[in-house]
């Protein structure tokens, strides 16, 4: 009894870290533009990857939608940097994004066909959810510009209706 | 542009002065008048991703607009397939009722975007 409930409260702890958190010290907001910044610029990447190598229609369709929707909120963060004059600071958490983002993408280069779609489609599912766990748990409380907490709560919404989007076409491309 | 917009009005008036003109541009305009009281164009803004009003009543005839203020694609996708509409970023999309009842419908893009149309016959 003792240690199932240890055990629950490793789990507990475990999710209760927030995913892209690295280090005690909460991010700043240069460093929390950043993050943000990057997440999309990985998605659209990913994206790009997706429209070189898949030829089912919702997959490539959703692709197209993930690099719009990404372009256009990436283009908004940089204005609010320019506005605000934050200058963006590369961190740990946003290093470690790229190069998850860098083996995932060497990862599914070796797969074709429905194979690929399958992982990528899967892969955004994660992906959306952990940058959005890491919105609300981490870079939204954190973010001490109004402005900039504003736009990352629409950023959640987006992202939130991505991962609905990639759940849906998780289930057809099965 | 304005002087174009001034021969316009200029035109108008020559033709409302004549006494025929009068009662046709009456009946006209009492027709506009009477015509919101059968159909009507329902407006629902979308904005940071929230269809407002998020319910709304109808009725067959009725024409919902959207209004995109997002600078994002955005669908109005009705749950039973019956229509798809697609509303480009910072712009309008339409349909026009067809059929009585409670419908909901959401984004495709976005499916944390929902909205319910009632529609009455």
């Amino acid at each position: 009894m003792i240690a199932r409930l240890s055990a629950g409260l490793a789990a507990l702890c475990l999710l209760s870290a927030p995913a892209l958190a690295q280090g005690a010290a909460k991010p700043t907001d240069p460093q929390i533009v950043h993050i943000a910044y990057t997440a999309g610029q990985l998605d659209i990447e990913a994206a790009k990857q997706a429209l070189e190598k898949s030829k089912n229609k919702e997959v490539r369709e959703f692709a197209n939608d993930m690099v719009r929707d990404h372009t256009e909120v990436n283009k908004q963060a940089l204005a609010l940097v320019e506005k605000l004059k934050v200058k963006p600071e590369d961190n740990d958490t946003s290093r470690s994004l790229t190069k998850q983002a860098a083996a995932k993408r060497d990862e599914l280069a070796k797969l074709n066909g429905t194979a690929f779609d399958k992982a990528y489609v899967a892969n955004e599912v994660g992906y959306h959810k952990t940058v959005n766990g890491a919105l609300e748990t981490t870079l939204i409380p954190s973010a001490s510009n109004a402005e900039l907490k504003n736009l990352l709560q629409t950023g959640l919404k987006i992202f939130q209706g991505h991962q609905q989007h990639a759940e849906h076409v998780a289930k057809d491309v099965k | 542009m304005p002087s174009m917009l001034l021969k316009m009005s200029n035109k108008d008036e020559v033709h409302a002065m004549t006494p025929g003109r009068i009662s046709y541009a009456a009946t006209i305009a009492f027709a506009l008048l009477s015509v919101p009281a059968t159909a009507e164009t329902i407006q629902v803004t979308i904005d940071k991703l929230v269809f407002a009003p998020t319910v709304v009543n109808a009725k067959i005839g009725d024409t919902i607009e959207w209004i995109n203020k997002d600078a994002l694609v955005h669908t109005a996708t009705v749950r039973n397939g019956d229509w798809d509409v697609n509303i480009p970023a910072n712009q309008r999309g339409q349909i026009q009722l067809k059929k009585a009842g409670a419908v909901d419908y959401y984004c495709k893009l976005h499916p944390n975007m929902t909205g319910r149309l009632v529609v009455a016959p």
